[in-house]
């Protein structure tokens, strides 16, 4: 420990512990409760209570056909309870044991987030947070998707995560992550640090769904490396109500020709507060991204962010928000700010958003072939939410569009 | 009011954002019967087919429409889809991530029917439209056949086209008119038919294809002329012009 706090990476956290996050509403930590980060253990998910199961169950998971899964990780509160790895070559365990298994994590550390961002990295530091390692070995390739849980089940506690993603040379990884909250409206406040290292012709899909409560508050801080050929893609599901959501993941495409995906879903309810988007570097030749988010709200806030650079030729980029407002009286606002940037000739970058309400043009269309009003809108939205996500296993790709449409149906 | 009427119009006048396009609007149309409305751009064809299918945006101010004997005047569009009045739009609106075959499922299951969707496509020729998100870049041919395709499914009674041809090339246009003859049950004698169609036409291409019983001219919001030979009617209409046609005799 004396190691650690002399360490230059602990005093920069130190320095930042109290810096405010360049966007988003400030939080006072000082509300919420820290915990002591105790060693992980591995229990059998058989043992979880029927209502921790409920809700991770309502976040994706799946707890008794493990068939269906290559890997399983859980963490509740601040302590990995459970991992699983059921393929060869796919590893998964907590962050903790990886770093006393491999010398070389190490230096991955805060290499793709920076540890000083702001004071929500600043304490997932300086708490010792632990969560998942997920790596593929080289050449590997996860069958069925790996499953991550963080469940929040103390009230007022702070949940500090650190999780590391590896994908080596030519393997691929699919991951599902579902992030959720014991029952009830108890405060909480999720401080998640995600760090992606793609490698050359490797594939890694992140989907990730969540489901908090109308008073909790989440700070995720993801960053992806990828290099050459390499492809990341994150789909991001938000539609149950969070307090204040604010999160930014860069992707920097560092190797020729890497690409990053980012698909975000997002739903704001009356009361929710979510400030995301996605930041894509294009720092090598040929390097691609698509950044797609749907916003709805019907009555809560979003402001969604896009941001892209180009620095390098041949690089290729998109932007897209789409938003619909569907609360007539209940306020609610969407707020698209979507920004290129081309620092040299040859790149091509392009942005389109479109803030609005459903058009009756297009309601009474489906009218017309019979559909009342109630269903002709409810089938405009799924369509509206029906983003077209390419080089997802078909089952996750059947497994996100499920989770939409249940939760779609909460809406009306 | 008839009641052998498939449809009865009545002294029908409709509104569009508080300017009237319509006035004292009388027609009807028999089972088994199919009639065809000309008129210049603007002489409100599209609008009368609008009001019959119920569009909020055109509002009756005046009259009555009469369906199968029933007077949905104030009943909703998907109502009267429901009881089975069927519109292929001109330009229909694209919607962004709804499938082209959850239509032709919406279609069935408003009409209570179980169709095979991709055999129904089949006819239509727009098996490979079925996954793409409908009008969402379809050519005009490929428009019609969709709004066609839509209107198989929901099989209506009585069925609306709206210049079924326009956009069309000379390849489609023989595959929409038997689509058309297939919708009003060419395919059986008159008296067994129970159809009904109405047809907006510009350039009366279409009676190529379909044999219709009776023609009007709508002229500035007015039916000024109407008669049982549409042929006839085109004829007038190429010769004299529309406004000439108030000058023919209402048989």
């Amino acid at each position: 420990m004396p190691d650690k706090i002399n360490s230059e990476r602990y005093q920069k956290a130190k320095a930042a512990s109290e810096k405010k996050a360049a966007v988003g509403s400030d939080i006072d930590l000082s509300r919420f409760e820290s915990e002591i980060v105790s060693n992980p253990v591995n229990i059998d998910t058989k043992v979880l209570t029927d209502d921790d199961r409920k809700r991770m169950l309502s976040a994706g998971m799946i707890l008794d056909d493990k068939e269906q899964r290559s890997g399983t990780f859980i963490q509740k509160d601040n302590t990995p309870i459970h991992h699983s790895a059921d393929q060869d070559g796919i590893e998964v365990m907590a962050t903790s044991e990886a770093l006393k298994k491999y010398d070389w994590l190490e230096e991955y550390l805060w290499t793709a987030v920076d540890v000083d961002a702001d004071k929500y990295t600043a304490h997932v530091e300086l708490s010792s947070a632990d969560g998942y390692f997920i790596r593929a070995l080289p050449g590997q390739k996860s069958i069925h998707p790996i499953q991550a849980c963080l469940y929040l089940s103390k009230s007022r506690l702070i949940q500090d995560v650190h999780n590391i993603i590896i994908a080596e040379e030519g393997s691929e990884l699919h991951i599902i992550t579902g992030c959720a909250v014991a029952k009830g409206r108890e405060p909480g406040l999720h401080l998640g640090v995600t760090e992606f290292f793609i490698k050359k012709g490797a594939k890694v899909t992140f989907s990730m769904i969540h489901s908090w409560n109308p008073e909790v508050d989440v700070r995720p801080r993801t960053g992806a490396i990828i290099e050459e050929e390499g492809l990341f893609m994150s789909n991001y599901v938000v539609m149950h109500p969070v307090h204040s959501l604010q999160s930014y993941p860069v992707a920097r495409c560092v190797g020729k020709g890497a690409t990053a995906r980012f698909n975000s879903i997002l739903v704001a309810t009356p009361e929710s507060n979510i400030d995301t988007g996605s930041k894509v570097f294009l720092d090598a030749v040929g390097a691609k991204t698509e950044v797609i988010s749907r916003a709805i709200t019907t009555g809560g806030n979003i402001i969604a962010r896009g941001y892209i650079e180009g620095s390098q030729p041949e690089v290729k980029g998109h932007l897209e928000c789409s938003g619909l407002i569907l609360s007539e009286n209940n306020g609610g606002m969407i707020h698209a700010i979507p920004e290129l940037k081309g620092a040299r000739a040859g790149v091509d970058l392009s942005h389109e958003a479109a803030v609005g309400k459903i058009a009756e043009e297009e309601v009474e269309y489906l009218m017309a072939r019979g559909l009342t009003h109630e269903e002709a809108t409810a089938a405009i939205v799924r369509g509206f939410l029906n983003v077209d996500i390419t080089g997802l296993p078909p089952e996750l790709d059947a497994e996100l569009k499920k989770a939409i449409d249940e939760s779609q149906g909460e809406l009306f | 009011m008839d009641t052998t009427n498939l449809l009865e119009i009545n002294d029908l006048a409709v509104s569009v954002e508080g300017k009237e396009i319509l006035q004292g609007i009388n027609l009807t149309i028999k089972s088994g019967e199919t009639n065809v409305i000309f008129g210049p751009n603007g002489s409100g064809k599209t609008t009368l087919m609008m009001a019959i299918m119920g569009f909020p945006r055109y509002r009756v101010n005046r009259g009555r429409i009469f369906f199968n004997g029933k007077d949905i005047t104030s009943a909703s569009v998907d109502e009267r889809a429901r009881l089975g009045i069927g519109i292929a739009f001109q330009r229909p609106p694209v919607v962004k991530g709804v499938k082209t075959a959850e239509m032709v499922q919406a279609c069935l299951k408003a009409r209570n029917r179980s169709e095979d969707v991709e055999q129904l496509a089949k006819k239509a020729d727009m098996t490979r439209f079925l996954s793409r998100d409908i009008n969402v870049g379809f050519s005009g041919g490929e428009t019609k056949r969709s709004e066609l395709l839509q209107l198989l499914a929901q099989n209506p009674q009585l069925v609306l086209l709206d210049e079924p041809e326009s956009g069309v090339d000379l390849e489609n246009i023989a595959l929409i008119g038997s689509l058309i003859n297939e919708l009003l049950q060419k395919g059986c004698p008159i008296h067994q038919r129970s159809r009904g169609g109405l047809i907006i036409s510009h350039t009366g291409h279409i009676l190529d294809y379909v044999n219709a019983a009776k023609g009007y001219v709508l002229y500035d919001g007015k039916i000024i002329s109407c008669g049982s030979s549409p042929l006839d009617i085109l004829d007038n209409i190429k010769k004299k012009g529309y406004q000439e046609c108030a000058s023919c005799p209402i048989k």
